[in-house]
């Protein structure tokens, strides 16, 4: 499935200053249920932003009006837990297209590059920078460079780089994804797969 | 080839690679690829949108588990969009000519279970599935871990991902494990231990006497929850258990393939002097029966201990006191004695003969308490015939328990097995995260001893007391 090219995202975000949010919490289960990918978006966070009822949380941020943007700030450990790429799916069908956090699970990390999101790891000190930024004011915008590996808080100028390998970002810069490179290999696959005992 | 020493998961990963990237990740060629229903059908949708094949559907092999009912599995699943779900994997498997094990399958079950039990996971192999839990065939000494959907319709279609290597480490545990001490209680430990994210970016080889004591089913249930302290997988180097346990087996090699297989598999071991990024030791005697308390399975304790204070455990406040607000308790409490609503006992972590043995033999000649709810699901329909054909199924109906049919059930709770909001489940499975034994659940993570002991007291209860 085709996903926004990813260059310079500057934009206000969305704090949430949980550790080990697992992707039960991003996307229960039960919502799991679809043949298609569609419409995941709903239910992010289901269980945190809504009652029993359907009415919505009032003290869930995403129930807040004053934060809004294209980047989600979370606590460390963010997407740790099963491996649905539901997960990713409801963030990037929510309007998000990156998630910063001090520490990222693996499996969430790679589906997250495999549709289009970015993941931008700081250092906690810079993380905890973030959030207290947007406490002081919910429009303070981020800005995210891909090209340059870089995110700065615009209102204080303060900036970090952060890591991803050559290969990811140049998909991510030219919308490609994985499925791409191997078909275009898959004479070297199928000699390997000869080789194989079983 | 290189001469210096490789660890285990050096040499198998090796055997894989397919290319290099530079500044980038491996091309893995994988061996076998398990799907189910949950997270395969965008993947196969995918292929059809792209016009691509799958490329060998001899290695890949479905069955159905995650939101398949555990009673009356002879009728028409009821909840349309599982039913929906089922017939896609079942559609899809019929038209690629991939091999599928329904509902009412003779084979069907947890796909982690019935991998192993029908010989499909073989030592030194690259396995993946569209779920965490697939580092459970690591205990054959493959290397085996969770993918996303995007990377499942990559398997269909080129029998291959594109993974960084995981960095490595070493978890050793020796000594002597006491009474009432299972493989469950080991990981539970040592997650408590690392934190829930202490592996992460790693790939962990359990090593030392007691993984080398451990049953096949053990080491199932600890390489399992590699994945709950963040590990990619974890493994366990191929021994004459393991020979023991696949020789046989329906899909395991047999004659001269097995004498050729097993020359290969004796040199699946870490090599004298191999260099870990990481490694921790432990020592046997320092664990007892345990028991989380908390919303991720790292917050564990011993079944003795009381709740820890936010400093004694390092974690953020505000987090920690989500957590223990969500599950109604309170620092310093104890975890002894606390009532016990639901008790659960199955899952990929614990769904295994050996786990209904040991859930038997506390529970015969007891009762099974009047205000408990008990949901006993076995891993798959041959684990069903075991617990029938070694009298545990009298055992259970006796104490007053119901044997319900295989599946995933409360684990995930996507079928009608779900814990009601406010509840607490003594669980055997692999998860205690908010909801995710249905909307408000409480869950108390522990081994087959404990859920037993919990199901014939009402509350939590140390398991030495009852043996």
């Amino acid at each position: 499935m085709s996903y926004d090219k990813f260059t310079i995202l500057r934009s206000t975000a969305v704090p949430l200053p949980i550790e080990n949010v697992d992707t039960d919490q991003i996307i229960p289960a039960r919502f799991l249920k679809a043949t298609e990918r569609k419409g995941f978006g709903d239910n992010l966070f289901r269980d945190w932003r809504y009652n029993g009822d359907d009415s919505p949380k009032q003290d869930f941020v995403l129930n807040n009006k004053i934060y809004t943007g294209k980047i989600l700030v979370g606590g460390k450990n963010f997407g740790c837990g099963s491996s649905r790429e539901h997960a990713a799916w409801a963030i990037y069908d929510y309007g998000f297209r990156c998630v910063v956090s001090s520490f990222f699970a693996d499996i969430f990390r790679n589906n997250c590059l495999n549709v289009g999101i970015l993941p931008v790891q700081v250092s906690d000190a810079f993380l905890d920078k973030i959030f207290k930024a947007i406490e002081k004011d919910a429009n303070a915008l981020l800005e995210v460079s891909l090209p340059a590996q870089t995110i700065t808080i615009l209102a204080t100028g303060e900036q970090e780089g952060f890591d991803i390998n050559g290969y990811k970002k140049d998909n991510l810069t030219n919308g490609y994804d994985d499925i791409d490179f191997l078909q275009a290999i898959k004479n070297d696959i199928q000699q390997f797969a000869g080789s194989r005992p079983f | 080839m290189s001469q210096s020493p490789s660890t285990l998961f050096e040499k198998v990963w090796n055997a894989h690679v397919v290319r290099h990237i530079a500044d980038g990740p491996d091309v893995l060629f994988i061996d076998r690829h398990f799907i189910h229903e949950v997270t395969s059908p965008v993947a196969f949708l995918g292929l059809e949108q792209r016009g691509l094949q799958v490329m060998y559907p001899q290695r890949t092999f479905a069955t159905a588990d995650h939101n398949t009912p555990t009673i009356n599995q002879d009728q028409p699943v009821k909840d349309p969009l599982s039913a929906n779900q089922l017939k896609a994997l079942e559609n899809n498997a019929h038209k690629y000519g991939i091999s599928h094990w329904g509902l009412n399958n003779p084979k069907n079950g947890i796909v982690h279970v019935v991998g192993p039990e029908n010989g499909i996971t073989l030592p030194g192999m690259t396995i993946v599935c569209g779920d965490s839990h697939t580092s459970t065939h690591g205990a054959f000494g493959a290397i085996a871990f969770g993918i996303g959907t995007s990377e499942v319709e990559m398997v269909l279609s080129s029998q291959c991902i594109m993974q960084p290597r995981a960095k490595k480490m070493r978890i050793k545990v020796d000594g002597q494990l006491g009474k009432a001490v299972t493989p469950k209680d080991v990981i539970l430990y040592i997650i408590s231990q690392l934190t829930a994210a202490g592996a992460t970016g790693y790939f962990v080889e359990y090593a030392g006497s007691v993984f080398e004591n451990m049953s096949m089913e053990g080491r199932m249930t600890v390489c399992n929850m590699s994945i709950e302290m963040g590990a990619r997988g974890g493994m366990v180097a191929p021994d004459e258990t393991t020979y023991n346990y696949i020789k046989g087996r329906d899909k395991a090699p047999k004659g001269e393939a097995w004498d050729k297989a097993m020359a290969y598999w004796k040199t699946l071991k870490t090599d004298e002097g191999a260099r870990f990024d990481k490694e921790y030791h432990f020592n046997a005697a320092d664990i007892e029966p345990m028991i989380t308390f908390g919303t991720n399975p790292g917050m564990g304790i011993g079944i003795s201990q009381h709740i820890p204070t936010t400093q004694e455990t390092g974690a953020g406040k505000a987090s920690y006191d989500k957590s223990l607000n969500y599950m109604g308790f309170h620092e310093e409490e104890a975890m002894l004695g606390k009532k016990v609503d639901y008790v659960f006992i199955g899952s990929c972590t614990n769904g295994r003969i050996e786990d209904f043995r040991a859930f038997a033999s506390i529970v015969k000649g007891r009762k099974k308490a009047d205000t408990v709810t008990a949901w006993i699901v076995p891993g798959s329909h041959i684990v069903e015939q075991q617990i029938r054909e070694e009298g545990i199924y009298d055992i259970l109906t006796e104490a007053g328990f119901q044997l319900r049919q295989p599946g995933c059930s409360a684990c995930l709770a996507m079928n009608d097995d779900k814990i009601p909001a406010g509840k607490y489940a003594v669980s055997t499975s692999n998860r205690n995260f908010e909801g995710r034994q249905g909307p408000g659940a409480r869950t108390l993570l522990a081994s087959p001893l404990v859920a037993a002991a919990a199901a014939v007291t009402g509350v939590v209860t140390d398991p030495r007391t009852l043996l």
